[in-house]
């Protein structure tokens, strides 16, 4: 008969980790991602992009002293770019109007950032509740919110946000971020519900019911810790694709109007002249797209840090 | 004779099978658990055997009311604490907790050590005083034989029997009168297996605890149970203490299931013989008539399909072969009994 007895001599079960007695420094799982993001080059590339663009949307005037709605056609008229003059007027050269093409890539990185973020965490916090809501209480809560997920998401992004702008009698930047907020919140809301109703069945939150903790405890303190990370990582790679969206709606003449200033109208305008001005076309676009390419290298570093299958 | 803790009538736990989108039809139900009753005394520690699939886990669940029961009543200390719910089911939870199979998942990955044992504290404030959790916490750390200083660290820095005791010392928190362990070892190393029952049973002398503990490991119920309940398919198949079930079991199935217990002596493994079941244990949604076990089983005969065997004391044996046991036909097996 098998004696455990025999067997359970006590060895001291911290022993390998008695040995390192100095107290140590406790680490997350979020630092220990921070830990291996630094490391990562295109973390630091894209992270370092995104700062310097957010900058810019902050203080253009650092950038740039040209006042970028002044035109002069008579002396300016498609000037080609001067790439001698670092950081001045036309260094980029100038548009159709006479206008400094640097003084606007500068300023209208404003508009680009401002709709992505606003957008992103929008879409975010709505997609977070409804998915929590739906993933926790499951049921019929669940079968409405998941209803009208798929009614929303059955709609096209670009088809529908014309329709919504369509409606604005005068857009500004925030009836672009409405727009775009009421049809992405859906695939915000599908990843949180899948999420959380993996995080659900573990037996941590088990545990916490079987302690008699309530349902705004369990959800705060144990599920949303743990169904966050697949919602940032999606967050953070759809944010480079709100931006691309605000370019696309202004350049179809839907979006942002005149006078503000975004890279979709200048892309717009200056594609009838592409033979004559190129340059006026390539600068807004060029950086739309290393905008757009920062967000998403930015959410593959955030996702493989953040995965723990990865770990 | 110690009085009962808690004691169990006629506990069922069906799960409904439901048909259609809108208008569910009930059509049948996975019948868990199906009708069981025990009791547990006052330190002592009730071990609950049987395969994967019979409802061991279950009964655990609808034991701590994280799943209501369908029917029957759990009494703890003669209150039936089944239907509780809101105030009266935080208050009762003080006393019933729990640890876990896995001590992998049954941790918050996102909590300090000291975050997941303070947790009881800060769900029930009236245990500890909020300026002496620290030091509760750093005391429950001490007694399941951890470092206090690891109260700053994160679950994944731990082993899985480090874990274990991390999820044992939370489930100590509330000072507790009744553990249900729901296979705490079955994910461990063997070496660690034994340090966390020597830590359990160390625990129950010094805290005075009666433990369920549910396991399908046959050699370490024995070693750590006072009392052994074999289930086989939502029903209790017999019960009684380690002696009476071990040496003299008089249920077919827990001499099939005792048979298949590797003998660590390569010379005894030829004189023993073991019972090969035919057939896998049948879908609980539609268990065969009469004895659950019948389909399985060499005794089998016409009055096993048409009548449910009661788990009662048999009058026809004496000694330690007569405790309950759910079976018409039961006896000691001669080479059973190794």
């Amino acid at each position: 008969m098998p004696d455990l007895t025999k067997t359970a001599e006590e060895t001291p079960a911290q022993a390998p980790v008695a040995a390192a007695a100095k107290p140590e420094k406790a680490r997350s799982l979020g630092s220990d991602a921070w830990h291996d993001l630094r490391r990562k080059p295109i973390f630091v590339i894209s992270a370092l992009l995104i700062l310097l663009l957010i900058v810019i949307a902050v203080a253009p005037g650092l950038f740039t002293s040209v006042d970028p709605r002044a035109g002069d056609l008579r002396e300016h008229f498609h000037t080609p770019p001067n790439y001698s003059h670092f950081f001045e007027g036309d260094w980029f050269g100038y548009d159709g109007q006479g206008r400094s093409i640097y003084a606007r890539v500068i300023y209208g990185a404003r508009a680009s950032v401002v709709v992505g973020i606003c957008v992103t965490v929008g879409t975010t916090i709505l997609g977070g509740i409804f998915g929590m809501l739906a993933g926790y209480f499951g049921g019929w809560i669940d079968t409405i919110i998941s209803r009208v997920t798929d009614i929303f998401f059955g709609i096209p992004l670009l088809l529908g946000s014309l329709v919504i702008l369509n409606a604005f009698t005068s857009r500004t930047i925030w009836s672009v971020v409405f727009a775009l907020i009421t049809l992405g919140w859906t695939q915000m809301t599908r990843v949180m519900r899948g999420s959380v109703i993996t995080v659900k069945q573990a037996d941590f939150v088990t545990a916490a019911k079987a302690l008699g903790a309530g349902t705004g405890r369990i959800m705060f303190k144990h599920i949303l810790p743990n169904a966050i990370a697949p919602v940032i990582v999606v967050a953070t790679i759809s944010l480079g694709g709100y931006i691309a969206l605000e370019a696309t709606l202004s350049f179809l003449g839907i979006g942002l109007q005149d006078p503000t200033i975004s890279w979709g109208i200048d892309i717009n305008s200056a594609q009838k002249l592409i033979r004559t001005a190129p340059f006026a076309l390539f600068f807004p676009a060029g950086m739309l797209s290393i905008t757009v390419l920062a967000f998403i290298m930015l959410g593959d570093a955030v996702r493989d840090a953040l995965d723990p299958k990865l770990r | 004779m110690a009085e009962n803790i808690l004691e169990v009538k006629d506990l069922v736990k069906h799960y409904p099978l439901t048909q259609g989108v809108l208008f569910k039809k009930q059509v049948g139900a996975v019948k868990a658990v199906d009708g069981i009753s025990f009791e547990l005394k006052k330190g002592e520690t009730l071990g609950i055997v049987g395969e994967s699939g019979c409802g061991k886990s279950t009964l655990a669940k609808v034991l701590m009311n994280l799943e209501r029961a369908t029917s029957g009543q759990v009494l703890f200390k003669g209150e039936d604490i089944s239907q509780l719910s809101g105030g009266a089911l935080k208050a009762v939870r003080r006393n019933i907790q729990m640890v876990f199979q896995d001590p992998y998942t049954s941790l918050n990955p996102r909590m300090t050590v000291g975050d997941i044992i303070g947790e009881p504290f800060e769900i029930h404030p009236e245990v500890a005083p909020k300026g002496d959790r620290r030091k509760a916490v750093q005391d429950l750390l001490d007694v399941v034989g951890l470092n206090p200083e690891y109260i700053n660290r994160y679950p994944h820095q731990f082993s899985g029997g480090q874990r274990q005791r991390i999820g044992i010392a939370r489930g100590l928190a509330l000072k507790p009168e009744i553990i249900i362990c729901d296979e705490p070892v079955s994910a461990l190393d063997v070496s660690v297996q034994a340090q966390v029952i020597n830590l359990l049973e160390q625990l129950q002398g010094e805290f005075g605890l009666s433990y369920m503990f549910i396991a399908h490991d046959l050699s370490i119920v024995r070693h750590i149970s006072d009392r052994v309940g074999v289930m086989y398919l939502g029903k209790m198949v017999e019960i009684g203490s380690d002696e009476q079930i071990y040496d003299n079991a008089t249920h077919p199935y827990t001499q099939a299931l005792l048979s298949a217990v590797p003998v660590p002596d390569p010379t005894a493994r030829e004189s023993r013989e073991r019972i090969i079941l035919s057939g896998d244990i049948p879908s609980p949604a539609n268990p065969p008539s009469g004895c659950r076990f019948r389909t399985r089983c060499w005794k089998a005969q016409e009055r096993c399909s048409e009548e449910i065997p009661l788990l009662a004391i048999p009058t026809t044996l004496e000694g330690p072969a007569a405790h309950e046991s759910a079976c018409h036909f039961p006896e000691v097996r001669e080479s059973a009994a190794a």
